[in-house]
């Protein structure tokens, strides 16, 4: 059963330089329970996307397309129906948990807002729950914890908190945008295995540029690149045949795989080249990569590709 | 927060002011216990005495005592400044948030607005207001309310648009979160600090302008104790008595550089960069 199904989505923004085109024809499919990765680099557009999905960017940014929850289009939804959705069907896990929380409100607090927001619990149950949610996410002797400030936390608590705030109504899908950023290695690998642990029964969207952190929890791996998915496949597909050469660059730019950068750097999102949009730094480039633009194709069961070496066999 | 008492209590200028400004609040209160004279009694008998034994301060034209009257005035000038400013920080912040918050077209026509007020000098635009409104101390302070708002809405514009940015205002709209609540319980809570400064510092002209449209006969009408009214009897007798105008000009004084002094201190126990530059210093 499809959970989330977007469809087609593109995202632009005007601004003084030019319209940014952040997001540009985008599919995705999740599964109830599904985990799925969205990797890229800086600057691709998976947070767009992700904030896209929770309607949270800016009104005048240009949204076209379809992201259909459960049998609803969100982007049809009303500002009040959509505020039911966020936290209580779809939560959101920000980036940078030191500024994501409220610098004068305790840890509890902020917790039990989510829970009362959506099942208008009177304080002291909400309250009550927060400290459960804190125990959930393996904070020691929560009910202290919970009644302090968000700066007496270390960044993997404060991260922690921010995983309870966001598990805090139960939610179907969790958007998780780079919940490992700025942790060192071994703070990281808790987080990551507690984010397994928590939403084993909830789909979860995991945004981020590691992939050994994707690999870990993702079953499928969507790789993203200058504002559209360019290949999408099971995890252990994607680690055993990378076909997309920007997929395979980016393996291949990880420490131990050896340390290989890509070739020149991401294309603007305002001026993007023609035809294939990574064919300026690609190795395998051929004419038709300049002028045409590839669309997605399925080369085996699972695994889609947008390149011209996996079309033209198939067509 | 323990950051900033310490702060504050280092500036000792600013602990003085703080000290006269809580004087001046009990000498409001206990002005009926402290005064040796009913202060609008008068005693043709001892009119424009020097200060004596009997008049500490002396009497004024209709031979009223003028401590008590300054004792009994000090109401008068606090009232005024805190309703004022009360009432002046309310409409401000509130239409400040409602700029800060929304942007777009209710931004331009506050924020126009604002400095369509600007433009006049303040004391110009509230004496305008208070002659078509009439003589009366009500409508002097609605005067200097219309002028008084636009600073505290544009201090609080620009701090919500900056508190505004922050990740958490954006986590509570992902839970869920509508914008009242997240104005209320997020934004209001991170950016009201500017306000208070604003509003300490925002008293002494206040006062001022309330005691110059009394003197000018706008304020206050006789026989009321008010230090503004004083200082415009005791013109006509400045040179046989005085001290008709000169204790009311100090108690003025006084009470203007207090709320300054504590002013600039909130400001710098309050203000990350004026902390730095000190410490640097």
């Amino acid at each position: 059963m499809t959970l989330l199904g977007v469809r087609n989505l593109r995202v632009h923004f005007p601004t003084e330089e030019g319209l940014v085109k952040a997001v540009n024809t985008v599919d995705l499919e999740m599964k109830g329970r599904e985990k799925l990765g969205l990797i890229g680099e800086t600057g691709c557009g998976k947070t767009v996307l992700g904030m896209c999905i929770m309607r949270l960017l800016q009104p005048n940014t240009e949204v076209a397309g379809e992201i259909w929850y459960k049998g609803r289009d969100l982007l049809r939804l009303s500002e009040g129906e959509m505020r039911k959705v966020r936290g209580r069907e779809i939560a959101m896990i920000l980036q940078n948990p030191a500024t994501s929380l409220n610098p004068v409100l305790r840890v509890g607090e902020q917790i039990a807002e989510a829970i009362r927001l959506h099942q208008g619990l009177d304080k002291r149950t909400a309250w009550a729950r927060a400290v459960e949610e804190l125990e959930a996410v393996k904070i020691a002797s929560a009910e202290e914890r919970a009644k302090e400030y968000p700066h007496q936390f270390s960044g993997g608590m404060q991260e922690r908190a921010m995983i309870a705030m966001g598990l805090a109504c139960d939610p179907a899908l969790i958007i998780a945008d780079e919940p490992t950023k700025g942790l060192d290695v071994k703070i990281k690998m808790q987080v990551v295995r507690l984010l397994k642990e928590v939403v084993r029964e909830k789909a979860m969207l995991f945004i981020t540029h590691d992939l050994g952190a994707a690999a870990e929890i993702c079953d499928r791996i969507a790789v993203m690149y200058a504002g559209e998915i360019v290949e999408c496949a099971e995890t252990s597909e994607i680690f055993r045949n990378p076909l997309h050469p920007y997929t395979q660059g980016f393996l291949n730019s990880l420490p131990n795989r050896g340390l290989k950068p890509i070739p020149g750097v991401s294309p603007s999102l305002i001026d993007i080249p023609s035809g294939c949009r990574f064919h300026q730094r690609c190795d395998c480039a051929t004419e038709i990569c300049e002028e045409e633009h590839s669309e997605m194709v399925e080369v085996k069961e699972g695994h889609f590709v947008r390149c011209f070496l996996f079309g033209e066999k198939d067509a | 927060m323990a950051d900033f008492v310490s702060q504050f209590r280092e500036n000792r200028t600013a602990l003085v002011g703080a000290a006269v400004i809580l004087l001046l609040v009990l000498v409001a209160i206990f002005a009926p216990q402290l005064a040796p004279h009913n202060p609008i009694k008068a005693s043709l008998g001892d009119r424009l005495s020097a200060p004596s034994e009997k008049y500490p301060l002396g009497t004024d034209h209709l031979g009223r005592c003028v401590l008590s009257r300054l004792l009994y005035g000090a109401r008068i000038s606090l009232a005024v400044g805190v309703v004022v400013v009360g009432v002046a920080a309310a409409v401000g912040v509130a239409l400040g948030i409602i700029s800060g918050f929304y942007g777009g077209v209710l931004d331009e026509i506050i924020m126009r607005l604002v400095d369509a007020m600007l433009a006049f000098p303040s004391i110009f635009l509230a004496l305008a207001i208070a002659g078509t409104l009439g003589p009366g101390l009500g409508n002097v302070m609605i005067a200097i309310i219309v002028v008084e708002w636009t600073r505290y809405a544009r201090v609080m514009r620009g701090s919500i648009l900056s508190v505004k940015e922050n990740y958490y205002v954006e986590a509570a709209r992902a839970l869920g979160a509508s914008d009242f609540y997240v104005v209320t319980q997020h934004i209001l809570p991170n950016a009201i600090a500017p306000i208070i400064v604003v509003a300490t510092l925002g008293m002494a002209p206040v006062i001022l302008a309330a005691t110059s449209l009394s003197f000018l006969g706008l304020g206050v009408q006789p026989p009321t104790p008010e230090w503004g009214m004083m200082l415009n009897d005791g013109r006509l007798f400045m040179r046989r008595a005085p001290h008709l105008t000169t204790f009311p000009g100090v108690a003025i004084m006084i009470t203007i550089l207090a709320f300054n002094l504590l002013g600039d201190g909130l400001r710098d126990a309050l203000d990350p960069r004026a902390r730095t530059e000190k410490e640097l210093r």
